[in-house]
């Protein structure tokens, strides 16, 4: 007979007592592991050293912008700031730390060992996190041996030509398309592991049908990467041919177009940022279900949405370039494209609250957040919808409502859900809960620093503020709400020191987590917390999509509905 | 009964249980990704066809390479047979066909870079003449470091073929790089109709 | 959320200055303006409903509620005719809201050029703009002069966009939307302010450097103040020989090799035309008052004004400096 107490001690396993080791062992243990959960805590410890980086880059942004003609920075120095801001966010922040939650958490919740390839699973974070070293190192060495160190500074999207060798003298570009190449074999690299292991290392009975939405979704983000990281890469080898060969793609004084990178750019751009969204929506369909204590609701749906959500974001780029001068039938297209969009992303709203419809919440820092990422997703999907209105993005295009809507998806979608992956994933990863009292605190200061920095920096985009300049006249009226949302930023620091904090706290303090803290469904916490490296003693077998709900209500298993 | 049945723990799978080869799906992601990166190119070069402020031409300097195309074309051909005879470990049929695939492959690098010395040497066409110049030495380029990448492996694999290192149980492998081999050779398809057919 | 709230209910209020897209002049301004207010109106509306179910699911459903029952609540896997419903209605609002887009995108990008509509040419520089007026044969930077348009008797003035180095956006946010000035490409866009005065705004796509610092200004003048204008930019620049000194300074330095001043050995293009430069307002791109003391600044060090322009500092002894800011101040 099956019983909590069995499942327990079957797969979880003996705990280990492992012997003491020197700080070198530890290191080499580490350096050298190819374990996914090493390497998935691994992605996301490095991640983490890069948001801070990139956190202080944004701190002195808005200090800079806090009052008109400040001078704080120079220009060349807040063009840097912005410059490796959003690179870092992007691409050694956003994708490493999704990424690495899916490596740890995919074998697990597949009833797998490890991924597919572990070895080019370790090599890939290599890549990524040396990529973030090699940007990071032109703020010594940028301009050449030579000359003083200079960050690039030609912004994360790098419109040629200002990329091109006249424009950018020095290195400093080259670091920042050596480190981006470097992220994108890196991020092909993942996805290809992912799908690998998604397709050939399901436990038995672990149907696509049955695999937790987490797993779903990761797998539709990796099929995105190779479709939309690979044109990055493409370009990126395009950059390098001009800047170290003297080819011409981008060079206009030879007759090359500044308008193909920006096709080539956004053909990567606009689909990452549902790349970056879906490991979001991923936790989401984890962690909203099991504080509703309800099935997710509609869960054929809600992967149909998510490939759909795939598929339509391949035929949205342009929407970026309302502005360029494509003729008006282009544009139209591109205005319905993006709007489809908001389709199925209706749907996966729909479905959260319907889950959440006839619960019963609890009210964990965990699903704070989440319910948090429900209202700002709605608000950033609807500013999304007038931005795609291109006329009304001739106006607001490239303004701080832009700034302000992507930085409602990225900070208020991504890095709320980022914030719950962590109060909920942390038991499983090391043994100890995190502080909730710490955390409710850190959920409070964070919503209030947020909604005081991004609510109120629509308002500058719609007077007419653009975006990346390093400072503005007085005279515009953008003064009080610029000051505001710097002062929202202070508040968001504070949250975030306090989730660090809790961390580091809750490693050596933290209550004791159990293998199940959350009376939650799916595989993972069928294993010890720590998992130990081989993740399940047997193999375990399932018939339906929660197999610890069937365990735990056997008179209600899911597995009488299939 | 039902309870048992419907546990984690259940020890017999109900159905048998066979996923598909890891390194299928691997290559065949990989391949996704890779063809992504190779329309980027192609792109690129129909987007710059004709918009070369200077000289020359492709239609002035380009021939079609009709004996290296139908080289390259049935190395994928031997390939397969390779892959075949390792299933059902005909060890020195394996040898042959692979000799016969690195030997057609080699033809076609080998003509590829007498093309190339003469357009640069002959022509004066470099990466940095002109727009055509620029996307044609990157895509044929790109191809051709494929080639070089899928020659290296078939080789690697010749040698253990003939070391005898080589048995049936690797056959997985085999299967693998034939994969990329097809797609190298797929790809050589689509540039040999943009480049050398429809881009004269 | 907050945002949505203050745009709608307090639009009137806090939503206008001299670069607010919702203080529109003229007709793309106004077309756009009336499509974001029913853009506004449409998503606010789905923001009401959807947030307020949210909010009260998590109220009604809250488990405090249910203190002292162990059991789990039924379990709901899904509805097919509940997710169909919710996927229809969105699809309607989306098809709506893309037809009123497409309605302005074709009425503003396809716009018939009457006869009578202005033609200037604009050339993005890094950190400056170039016009020029095909028609009248005149030069000019940074500060565009228009004729007002009346709208019973339309006169648009129709921009040619272009670039001669790095992507710029022209963009004043009162008149239109903005529109990319692109290098090897062309663009155009269309605006006819209805009332004479000064319309501000800036380039909107990063440029280098000095791109916060690449300002715009509009002049909508009245016909005859317009017709006056052109007059006297046709003419060549003034000579008076009390400034003679200067331009003998400006001669002999190396000015002449990027600004042209018509009428002398000046003839370079790198820079802003300087034939007229003491009819303007402002110089550096809008970003200084014009006089003498600040153009006497801005010879001795641009940098200091702004950091990154491309002009160098022309180290000109105090004497030189003095005489070339006259003749300079001169060029009416």
């Amino acid at each position: 007979m099956a019983t909590d107490a069995s499942f327990g001690n079957v797969l979880a396993g003996e705990a280990q007592t492992a012997p003491s080791k020197s700080a070198l062992q530890i290191l080499h243990e580490w350096v050298t592991t190819v374990d996914h959960k090493k390497i998935g805590l691994l992605y996301i410890g490095s991640s983490l050293l890069f948001l801070v980086l990139g956190g202080i880059e944004a701190l002195i942004m808005r200090i800079q912008l806090a009052v008109p003609n400040n001078t704080a920075v120079s220009p060349e120095a807040f063009n840097r700031l912005f410059t490796m801001h959003g690179t870092t966010m992007v691409f050694f922040v956003g994708m490493p730390i999704l990424f690495g939650f899916g490596n740890y958490l995919i074998p697990l919740m597949i009833g797998a060992r490890d991924m597919a390839f572990p070895r080019l699973n370790a090599f890939s974070f290599w890549c990524t996190f040396f990529g973030g070293i090699l940007l990071y190192l032109s703020y010594i060495a940028g301009s050449g041996l030579a000359g003083a160190g200079t960050a690039p500074d030609v912004g994360w999207w790098a419109y040629a030509p200002l990329t091109a060798a006249p424009f950018s003298p020095g290195h400093s570009t080259d670091y920042w398309t050596l480190a981006v190449l470097l992220s994108g074999v890196s991020s092909i690299g993942s996805a290809l592991n992912i799908v690998a292991t998604v397709v050939s290392m399901r436990c038995p009975g672990m149907k696509l049908t049955r695999m937790p939405l987490l797993v779903w979704l990761y797998t539709v983000m990796s099929m995105m990467v190779f479709v939309t990281v690979s044109p990055l890469t493409a370009a990126q080898i395009m950059l390098m041919f001009d800047r170290y060969l003297g080819s011409h793609f981008f060079d206009t004084q030879a007759g090359g177009s500044a308008v193909l990178w920006m096709h080539f750019f956004w053909i990567f751009g606009h689909p990452e940022v549902y790349v970056l969204v879906l490991p979001a929506f991923a936790f989401a369909n984890e962690i909203i279900p099991v504080f509703s204590r309800k099935a997710i609701f509609g869960y054929p749906a809600m992967v149909a949405a998510s490939v759909g959500i795939g598929f339509v974001s391949f035929s949205v780029w342009a929407h970026h370039m309302f502005t360029v001068g494509m003729s008006a039938g282009a544009n139209s297209f591109f205005v319905l494209a993006t709007m489809a969009v908001g389709v199925p992303t209706g749907i996966k709203i729909f479905n959260w609250l319907a889950t959440i419809w006839g619960g019963r919440i609890q009210f964990t820092t965990a699903m704070l957040f989440s319910l948090g990422f429900l209202f700002q997703f709605l608000v950033a999907g609807l500013t999304g919808i007038m931005l795609a209105s291109a006329p009304f993005d001739w106006q607001l295009g490239n303004s701080y409502f832009v700034v302000a809507h992507f930085h409602y998806v990225l900070v208020g979608a991504i890095l709320f859900m980022i914030f719950a992956a962590f109060y909920y994933w942390y038991p499983k990863m090391t043994g100890r809960m995190m502080s909730e009292k710490l955390g409710k605190w850190q959920f409070w200061l964070f919503v209030i620093g947020f909604h005081l920095t991004f609510d109120l920096m629509h308002i500058p985009g719609i007077l007419g503020m653009p975006r990346r300049i390093y400072t503005y006249e007085a005279d515009r009226g953008w003064m009080i709400w610029n000051l505001l949302v710097s002062s929202g930023a202070m508040i968001q620091t504070v949250a975030t020191i306090i989730f660090v904090y809790n961390l580091v706290w809750s490693y050596f303090k933290g209550k004791v987590a159990g293998p199940d803290p959350w009376d939650a469904w799916t595989l993972e916490w069928a294993a010890a917390s720590p998992p130990p490296p081989y993740n399940f003693v047997e193999t375990p077998v399932v018939e339906s999509r929660r197999p610890l709900w069937d365990i735990k209500h056997p008179e209600d298993a899911d597995a009488y509905y299939e | 009964m039902a309870t048992t049945q419907y546990g984690v723990l259940t020890r017999q799978p109900l159905e048998p249980w066979v996923l598909p080869s890891r390194g299928v799906v691997g290559m065949l992601c990989l391949i996704l990704a890779e063809a992504a990166i190779f329309l980027i190119f192609v792109v690129a070069y129909i987007y710059y066809e004709g918009k070369s402020l200077s000289g020359p031409t492709p239609a002035e300097v380009l021939k079609i390479p009709i004996f290296s195309t139908i080289c390259l074309l049935s190395s994928s051909i031997t390939v397969h047979f390779a892959a075949h005879a390792l299933k059902h470990n005909k060890i020195r049929q394996t040898s042959a066909w692979l000799a016969a695939t690195v030997t057609l492959g080699t033809i076609f690098i080998v003509w590829t870079g007498m093309e190339w010395h003469e357009l640069i040497y002959k022509e004066g066409l470099t990466i940095q003449t002109n727009l055509f110049g620029t996307t044609y030495y990157s895509l044929v380029g790109l191809h051709a470091t494929h080639v070089v990448i899928g020659l290296l492996m078939l080789s690697l694999s010749l040698v253990f073929s003939l070391l005898g290192w080589q048995t049936a149980k690797h056959e997985n492998r085999l299967e693998v790089l034939s994969l990329y081999w097809h797609f190298v050779d797929a790809v050589w398809v689509v540039v040999f109709l943009v480049v050398y057919v429809f881009g004269r | 959320m907050l945002v949505l709230l203050t745009d709608s209910a307090n639009l009137p209020q806090v939503i206008h200055g001299p670069t607010s897209i919702f203080s529109p002049a003229g007709t793309p301004a106004h077309s756009i303006f009336s499509l974001s207010m029913l853009v506004l109106a449409v998503t606010f509306c789905v923001f009401l409903i959807v947030a307020s179910l949210l909010t009260y699911a998590i109220i009604r459903f809250r488990e405090g509620r249910y203190k002292g029952e162990a059991e789990e609540p039924p379990q709901i896997y899904g509805s097919n005719q509940i997710e169909i419903s919710w996927t229809v209605i969105p699809i309607l609002i989306v098809v709506m809201l893309f037809l009123a887009s497409a309605r302005v995108i074709f009425t503003t990008q396809d716009a018939p050029k009457p006869a009578n509509a202005l033609d200037v040419v604009v050339v993005g520089h890094q950190f400056w703009w170039e016009y020029r007026y095909p028609k009248y044969g005149i030069v000019t930077a940074n500060e565009l002069h228009v004729p007002v348009s009346d709208p019973r008797n339309p006169v648009p003035t129709f921009l040619t966009l272009t670039s001669a180095d790095t992507d710029h956006s022209f963009w004043v946010p009162r008149l239109a939307g903005k529109t990319d000035l692109i290098p090897n490409r062309v663009n155009s866009m269309w605006i006819d302010p209805p009332k004479a005065g000064l319309y501000l705004g800036q380039c909107a796509q990063y440029c280098g450097v000095q791109h916060a610092k690449m300002l715009i200004r509009v002049y909508a003048d009245t016909p005859s103040q317009f017709a006056q204008w052109i007059k006297d930019q046709q003419k060549s620049a003034v000579e008076s020989a009390s400034v003679a000194e200067g331009r003998e300074v400006f001669e002999h330095n190396a000015c002449i090799s990027c600004h042209t001043i018509e009428g002398t050995v000046a003839t370079g293009t790198f820079g802003p035309n300087l034939t007229h430069l003491a009819s303007r307002d402002t110089i550096a791109s809008g970003s200084v008052p014009l006089n003498a003391k600040n153009l006497r600044e801005f010879i001795d060090n641009p940098a200091n004004f702004k950091p990154g322009v491309l002009m160098p500092s022309m180290h000109l002894s105090n004497h030189d400096l003095d005489a070339v800011t006259a003749y300079l101040m001169s060029l009416k």
